[in-house]
C-alpha cells in the first residue's frame, strides 16, 4: 500500500516518438520524404549533385567506410571532442565546486567568470590558432573553452540552490562542515550537475564541427568540408547524420547515467 | 525525578528591521521538567515558533538565560531533537538511511535502534522507500524517527502535523503519545490546534502576541487515552478556548479589522 | 537571489561595513562598494600583468598585443570608419538572419501547438532535425548557397530557429491544466480562450525562447563569418589574422563579446517590462 505524494499533470512532450499509433504517426512524414526524395532522384526529377537520394548516401557511406579512412576521421572527432570536453567541462565543475562553496571565491572569480563567457568562443578560434599552431592543441582548446561555462554555471547554481531548509536539518542533525558537504550539497546538486555535463557536451560537439573545419587535416568537420569543396554533396550529408548520430548517441548515454543515480528524484 | 530539565528566564527576542523594531518575545520565563509533554499554543505572531527554535538553537536570544540541563544552549545540536513543519527528509535517501543520516547502519547498534523505531512509529516494511513514494503523514513520521534516534534529551516539534489532513492528524497524535509513553522522552510541541494541545501532553502554554508572552498555562491531567467527546476533555478545551478568545480580542482591537 | 546557505536570514543593522558581514548576506551601500572592488580586483590585475608582459617583453608582441596596442588599433579602426561599415554588414546579417528564424519559428510552433493533429505529424520530424548540431550543416548549407549573403543568412536563420520554435511550442502545449479548465467552466469562447488564456500563459516563454533565439543567431552570425566572407567583423578578423595583425582580432572578439552581452541584456530588459505589466494585470 504506497501512497503516491503529488500527481504531476503537466502535459509532457513526447521525448521520441512515443508509444502506439502516437509512435506511428510520427514516422509518416520521414518516411515519406525518404521516399519521395528517392523516387524524385532516380525519376532525374532533382538534380541529384545538390540533392543526393538516401541511396546515394548510403553508398558513399560503404564508400568511406571500406576506405578505411572514416575510422581516422571518427577517431580523430572523437579524440578532440572527449579531450576537450573534459579538460574544459572538469576545469568548469572545479572552479565552479570553490566558487558555491565559498562566498571569498565567489567574489572574487565570478564577475570575471562571467565577462568572458560573453565571448563567443567560436570567436577566438583564430587567436586560439595563433597561440597554439594548427594541430590539435588550437582545436581541443576551443572546445574546451566552450564546455567550461555550462558546467560552472550548473555546479555553482546547484550548489547555491540547495535548499535552506535541509540545511538546517543538518545543523541539529550536528553535521560536521565536511558532512554538509558531502553528505548534504554534493547528493543535492547531481541534478544540476548532470544538466550542466549534456549542455557542455552539447557544445563539445557543435564547437568541435567548427574547430575542424578551420584547418585540419582529419576528423568529420575536415571530411565534410574536403567534401564540400569538390561538391561531393553525398559525403556532406553522411558527415551530417554521423555527427548527429554521435552527439545524440553521448546525450542518451549521460541521459541512462542520470537515469541510475537518480532513481530518488521526483522528476525524473 | 521531578528535574527541571529547561529552564528559561527573561527571555527575549528582538527582530529589527528596516522601519521598526519588533519584539517577537518579552521577557518569558518558562521551566519544563523531566518526562513532561509541554504543548504550546497560541495565534499567529505569537512567537511560538521562534520561542521553540531559541530552544533548538537555530536563533539566538536577544536577551534572556536558556538552561538545559542547567547548561546554557550554545547551538543546535543532536541533544535537541527537532522536528519541522516539513518532513524535509534528504529525497536521496531511503527511509532507513534518513533516519539513520550520518551514522552508519552498519554499526549494530544503530541498526537496531533504527528498527525499533520503525516499528515505533508504525513504518515497518518501508525501509528502503524513497521520499517521493511516502505520503505526508508517513513522512513526517520518519522525521520523528530521525529526531529520536540519537536519544535527545528533549524532542522539539513545530507544527508537525499542521499539513496534514485530520484523519491523519489524529493518527499521528495517537503515534506520538506512543513514542512518548513508551520512550519517557520530555516534548514540546507548538501547535495552533486547541483539540491538538489538549489531547495531547500534560501542560499547556498560551503565548499572546505583540509583545509575546506568555498569557496563561493550563494543565492537563486526564488519563489516556483521551476521548474528545469525554465532558472533563471539553472542560478543558473550554477553559484553553476562553483565554484564547480574551487574546483574540485584544489582537482584533489593536489592529483593526485589517488582515 | 537564490537561497544562500550561509548566515541568517535577517537584516543586520547598519553599523559596520564588515568583510564579515558582506560574506554574511548583509546589504547596504557600502558593502555594495566593497563588493564591486573586490570582484574587480581579479580583471584589473589581469590586464596590468598583461601590459606589463607586453611593455617588458616577456610576450612577443605578435602572440599577445598588449591592452595598449589594442586600444590603439580600436581607435584606428573606428576613426577610419572602417569599423563602422563592417560592424553595420554584420548587425545587418544578424537582424535578417534572426527575424527569418524567428517569423518561420513562430508560425510553425504556433501551428503545432495549436492544432494537436499536425502536432503529432510535424513535431517528431522536427525533434529528429533538431539533434543534427545547426552549426555542423554549416558545410551543406555553403554548398547550396556559395559563400554569399544567403548562405550566412541561412545559417543565422538556422541558430535561432530552433530555440524559437521548441519555446514557443512547449509555452502553448504546457499550459496550466487548471487554467484550461477555468476556461471552460466560465465557458470562454474560442476567441476569449485564445486572447484570455493562451497567449498570457504562453507569452514568457515565448519571450525567453526569442531571447536565447538571438544569442544563438548572434553566434551562428560569427560562426558564419569566420567560414569566409567578404564583409563584416569576421572579415575584418581573419582579414587582420592572415596579415599578422592580432591586435584588430582582438578587437574583432571584444566588440562580438560586447554587442552579443548589449544585445541579450536589452531584451532581458523588455522581457522584464512586458512581464511587469503583465503581472500587475493579472493580479
Amino acid at each position: 500500500m504506497r501512497a503516491v505524494v503529488s500527481e504531476k499533470n503537466n502535459i509532457k512532450l513526447p521525448t521520441f516518438f512515443g508509444k502506439g499509433l502516437k509512435g506511428a504517426i510520427g514516422w509518416i512524414i520521414p518516411i515519406a520524404v525518404l521516399v519521395t526524395w528517392q523516387i524524385l532522384g532516380d525519376l532525374k526529377l532533382i538534380k541529384t549533385l545538390i540533392f543526393p537520394t538516401p541511396l546515394m548516401i548510403w553508398d558513399s557511406f560503404l564508400w568511406l567506410c571500406q576506405n578505411g579512412d572514416l575510422l581516422d576521421h571518427i577517431n580523430g572527432t572523437f579524440f578532440r571532442t572527449f579531450l576537450g570536453f573534459f579538460i574544459g567541462g572538469g576545469l568548469g565543475l572545479i572552479i565552479g565546486l570553490f566558487v558555491g562553496l565559498s562566498k571569498i571565491c565567489e567574489i572574487l572569480l565570478n564577475s570575471t567568470v562571467q565577462m568572458i563567457r560573453m565571448i563567443p568562443h567560436i570567436s577566438v578560434t583564430f587567436l586560439f590558432v595563433l597561440w597554439l599552431g594548427i594541430g590539435d592543441a588550437s582545436k581541443i582548446m576551443l572546445i574546451a573553452k566552450g564546455s567550461f561555462f555550462p558546467l560552472y554555471i550548473f555546479t555553482f547554481l546547484g550548489i547555491r540552490n540547495v535548499d535552506n531548509k535541509l540545511f538546517e536539518v543538518t545543523k541539529i542533525l550536528g553535521y560536521s562542515r565536511l558532512k554538509v558537504v558531502t553528505r548534504l550539497i554534493l547528493p543535492a546538486t547531481i541534478p544540476q550537475l548532470v544538466l550542466g555535463i549534456r549542455q557542455s557536451l552539447g557544445i563539445a560537439w557543435g564547437s568541435l564541427v567548427v574547430a575542424e573545419m578551420m584547418g585540419s587535416s582529419n576528423g568529420l568537420g575536415y571530411l565534410m568540408m574536403d567534401a564540400r569543396a569538390m561538391s561531393d554533396t553525398a559525403t556532406v550529408f553522411v558527415g551530417i547524420i554521423l555527427f548527429t548520430i554521435f552527439a545524440k548517441l553521448t546525450d542518451s548515454i549521460v541521459l541512462w547515467i542520470e537515469k541510475l543515480l537518480l532513481r530518488w528524484n521526483t522528476t525524473s | 525525578m521531578s528535574e527541571k530539565l529547561l529552564e528559561i528566564s527573561q527571555l527575549s527576542k528582538r527582530f529589527v528591521t528596516e522601519k521598526k523594531e519588533v519584539i517577537a518575545l518579552n521577557n518569558v520565563d518558562l521551566y519544563v521538567t523531566e518526562g513532561e509533554f509541554v504543548t504550546v499554543i497560541g495565534p499567529s505572531g505569537c512567537g511560538k515558533s521562534t520561542l521553540l527554535r531559541i530552544i533548538a538553537g537555530l536563533d539566538k536570544q536577544s536577551s534572556g538565560t536558556v538552561l538545559l540541563a542547567k547548561e546554557p544552549i550554545t547551538g543546535p545540536g543532536i541533544d535537541k531533537g527537532f522536528v519541522f513543519q516539513e518532513p524535509r527528509l534528504f529525497p536521496w535517501l531511503t527511509v532507513e538511511k534518513n533516519i539513520a543520516a550520518d551514522l552508519s547502519l552498519k554499526d549494530p547498534d544503530v541498526r537496531k535502534r533504527v528498527d525499533e523505531l520503525i516499528k515505533l512509529v508504525r513504518l515497518t516494511g518501508f525501509e528502503k522507500a524513497y521520499p517521493k513514494e511516502l505520503s505526508g503523514g508517513m513522512a513526517q513520521r520518519v522525521s520523528i524517527a530521525r529526531a529520536l534516534l540519537r536519544k535527545p534529551k528533549i524532542l522539539l516539534l513545530d507544527e508537525p502535523f499542521g499539513a496534514l489532513d485530520a484523519f491523519t492528524r489524529e493518527h499521528m497524535q495517537e503515534v506520538l503519545l506512543d513514542v512518548w509513553r513508551t520512550n519517557g522522552t520530555t516534548m514540546i510541541l507548538v501547535t495552533h490546534d486547541i483539540d491538538e494541545a489538549v489531547v495531547l501532553g500534560n501542560r499547556i502554554m498560551i503565548l499572546k502576541p505583540r509583545p509575546g508572552e506568555i498569557k496563561a498555562q493550563v494543565t492537563v491531567d486526564l488519563p489516556f487515552p483521551r476521548k474528545k467527546s469525554s465532558q472533563s476533555f471539553q472542560e478543558i478545551r473550554y477553559k484553553v478556548l476562553n483565554e484564547f478568545e480574551k487574546i483574540e480580542e485584544i489582537a482584533w482591537g489593536e489592529a483593526g479589522a485589517g488582515i | 537571489m537564490s537561497q544562500s546557505y550561509s548566515g541568517s536570514g535577517l537584516k543586520v543593522n547598519k553599523d559596520a561595513a564588515s568583510l564579515k558581514q558582506l560574506l554574511q548576506g548583509g546589504s547596504n551601500w557600502n558593502t555594495a562598494w566593497l563588493h564591486f572592488i573586490l570582484s574587480a580586483i581579479t580583471p584589473v590585475f589581469i590586464i596590468l600583468v598583461w601590459q606589463w608582459a607586453g611593455d617588458t617583453n616577456r610576450v612577443s608582441g605578435h602572440l599577445l598585443p598588449t591592452p595598449t596596442a589594442i586600444l590603439n588599433a580600436f581607435i584606428d579602426l573606428s576613426s577610419s570608419g572602417v569599423l563602422l561599415s563592417e560592424f553595420l554588414v554584420s548587425c545587418q546579417r544578424a537582424i535578417i538572419g534572426v527575424f527569418a528564424g524567428v517569423f518561420f519559428a513562430l508560425i510553425l510552433g504556433i501551428t503545432l501547438g495549436l492544432v494537436g493533429i499536425l502536432y503529432r505529424l510535424i513535431d517528431p520530424t522536427m525533434q529528429l532535425l533538431r539533434l543534427t548540431p545547426s552549426l555542423a550543416v554549416a558545410p551543406l548549407i555553403i554548398l547550396w548557397f556559395g559563400f554569399g549573403e544567403t548562405s550566412k543568412i541561412v545559417i543565422i536563420a538556422l541558430g535561432a530557429f530552433f530555440p524559437m520554435y521548441l519555446s514557443t511550442l512547449q509555452s502553448l502545449r504546457e499550459i496550466d491544466p487548471k487554467l484550461m479548465e477555468v476556461s471552460k467552466v466560465l465557458a470562454f469562447t474560442p476567441v476569449k480562450h485564445l486572447t484570455s488564456v493562451l497567449l498570457p500563459s504562453a507569452v514568457p516563454g515565448i519571450l525567453s525562447g526569442f531571447r536565447m533565439a538571438v544569442a544563438y543567431g548572434w553566434l551562428s552570425l560569427v560562426v558564419a563569418e569566420l567560414l569566409g566572407s567578404q564583409a563584416g567583423i569576421g572579415f575584418l578578423m581573419s582579414h587582420a589574422h592572415t596579415n599578422a595583425q592580432p591586435e584588430v582580432v582582438f578587437v574583432g572578439v571584444i566588440i562580438f563579446a560586447v554587442m552579443g552581452k548589449v544585445i541579450d541584456s536589452s531584451i532581458a530588459l523588455l522581457e522584464r517590462k512586458l512581464l511587469k505589466w503583465r503581472n500587475a494585470i493579472s493580479g
